[in-house]
């Protein structure tokens, strides 16, 4: 908790108000939430900072919260090797759900690379499009694959390249 | 190459790109695809690769093909019914893949501390007995990858022990289903311990001898060491874990940094690469750091069987499925839960909602995903015989990469 709340005032004395910086207390792994804007400038602060370090990006999750919700959540698991602590970091991005609209994100491949494959998944899966992204295609399913999966209001296609797969 | 139907569709800027380059290639330059079908790839994995006479200048994975909709499957039913679905991503090493999701479902739950303690020791032993089992098909394989046809025998004939003990206890050879949420399936079966400790006794000669046989082999040596050098720098910026992390000569297994399960109460050590036939980092080194996990698995066992069979011995009235919830009641949550696979970190992440045991998200983090993720940095301007070599020391599995 008190590393959270350190990283939280190192954050705060670096960007100031306007990232948004907020921490989620309640629950097992508090996280802190920031603004989308400044996610990448955040992630090469808390990459290099000696007090925090995060060298290791352990994953990158979207998070659909449903269709009444209307946001999409990106969750950032940080990992750092020599000082042995974890950190979450969530961005809420508001979205119509349209599919020629797709909620951005900024990517975080320039601050680890890992993020790359991380992020061609989201985008596959869950239809969020990060900017600045290197090779923002498609990974696990087919180049020519209609809609995202993974959301919540995805309905299954009756056919796909003709044929029928229902 | 026709272009593909999808590339006037918004938000297809990259695929657009990417045809266009591999439209525009030199003219003594050659696409060539390696996979799906291939030898090599340990799988469908395909890599387009862009050569130059025997010279690779780039590598381009395309993953996917054994992908089965993990994270849609465990949306649509409750946290038990997920684990046979977690045994089929890394399908070389189910119980431990079990073991991660298990626990990140039990300290939700808030019952990880209780938990008996033969639960926690018969879960670390089969475990432990399934990373063997990981390792020796991943050096058996990379012997065969590079024209060694002997290891692979020898490593499948042991690895078949472990399978029939491991099928013996859970009555199936590959995807167990044997850790649940709150216990286990069974206890162990009876004279388990036994023959545990006679497959040590049995398997410990042979792995001195396997070593033996490669370690040291001229030929092995010269196809593998130097090449692929992975710094370790580069290792923790892709993302990479497990061997492939420690070869690079980083001290990180999250046996250790988390202190999971009953790890702390069992002696072993953590094998990293030390160059000693090149440099550090190199596919030599990606092998050796798994022969030593081996031995230190043996170890592992070998403490763990000690304790079941005295301190923690079966009694007549233990249940194993004592504390496995009817229902797995949890409030809204998120948790993030990793654990040391034979592969690297293996990640879940959470998120539950109220009043149903089925969550509403879980993502799966494989450790071959993010290992494979590097493998265009490794290959650049290699010869396509050593891309064989560098490929089979990263030890994927597709199951897990695709999911």
């Amino acid at each position: 908790m008190e590393v959270l709340t350190r990283i939280k005032s190192l954050l705060v004395a670096q960007f100031g108000d306007a990232a948004g910086i907020a921490e989620e207390q309640s629950g097992l792994q508090p996280a802190l939430i920031i603004s989308s804007a400044w996610l990448p400038k955040v992630c090469l602060f808390l990459r290099d900072h000696e007090e925090t370090y995060f060298d290791f990006l352990s994953c990158i999750s979207a998070v659909d919260d449903g269709v009444a919700a209307g946001t999409f959540t990106m969750v950032y698991h940080l990992a750092s090797i020599p000082l042995k602590h974890q950190l979450t970091l969530k961005v809420i991005v508001p979205n119509d759900r349209r599919l020629d609209n797709l909620p951005v994100v900024p990517s975080v491949n320039s601050v680890w690379r890992t993020a790359d494959w991380h992020e061609r998944e989201a985008f596959d899966l869950m239809g969020i499009y990060f900017d600045t992204h290197p090779d923002l295609r498609r990974i696990l399913m087919p180049d020519d694959w209609e809609g995202y999966p993974l959301r919540k209001d995805y309905a299954e296609a009756e056919t796909y390249h003709g044929i029928a797969i229902k | 190459m026709e272009p593909s139907p999808a590339i006037d569709r918004p938000y297809q800027e990259a695929l657009r790109a990417y045809e266009a380059r591999l439209a525009a290639i030199g003219a003594q330059e050659m696409v060539i695809n390696m996979g799906p079908q291939h030898p090599s790839t340990h799988g469908v994995l395909r890599l387009q690769l862009v050569t130059d006479g025997e010279l690779v200048k780039e590598v381009i994975p395309h993953v996917g093909y054994l992908h089965r909709c993990f994270e849609k499957h465990a949306e649509s039913m409750n946290y038990g019914k997920t684990i046979p679905f977690t045994d089929r991503m890394d399908y070389l090493a189910s119980m431990n893949n079990s073991h991660a999701f298990v626990m990140g479902v039990e300290r939700m739950l808030g019952i990880e501390k209780q938990i008996p303690k033969r639960v926690e020791y018969i879960r670390v032993l089969v475990c432990e007995l399934n990373r063997i089992a990981s390792h020796l098909i991943a050096i058996g394989t990379y012997g065969i990858d590079i024209g060694a046809f002997t290891p692979f025998m020898w490593c499948f004939r042991d690895r078949e022990h472990i399978m029939n003990m491991l099928e013996w206890a859970s009555g199936s050879r590959m995807l167990y289903n044997y850790i649940w949420v709150g216990g286990l399936f069974y206890d162990l079966p009876v004279g388990f311990e036994a023959r545990c400790a006679e497959f040590i006794q049995y398997f410990k000669p042979k792995l001195a001898e396997l070593d033996e046989l490669l370690t040291t082999n001229q030929i092995f040596v010269s196809r593998t060491a130097k090449i692929g050098v992975l710094p370790a720098d580069v290792a923790i910026n892709y993302g990479c874990s497990g061997p492939m992390l420690r070869a690079s000569g980083v001290k990180w297994d999250l046996r250790r940094v988390d202190d999971y399960s009953v790890y702390p109460e069992i002696e072993f050590d953590i094998p990293i690469g030390s160059g000693a036939m090149g440099s550090l980092g190199d596919c030599w080194d990606r092998f050796k750091v798994r022969v030593e996990e081996i031995k230190q698995s043996v170890g592992i066992i070998e403490q763990c069987v000690a304790r079941l069979t005295k301190e923690l011995k079966r009694t007549a009235d233990f249940d194993p499925r004592a504390l496995v919830p009817k229902k797995v009641n949890l409030k809204a949550q998120d948790y993030y839960v990793r654990a040391e696979n034979p592969k690297g970190e293996l990640g879940f992440y959470f998120v539950t909602q109220e009043k149903t045991d089925i969550p509403k998200r879980v993502k799966a983090r494989g450790p071959s995903f993010n290992n494979l993720s590097v493998l265009p940095e490794l290959a650049k301007g290699v010869l396509i015989a050593d891309l064989v070599a560098i490929l089979g020391s990263i030890d994927i599995v597709l199951g897990e990469v695709d999911r």
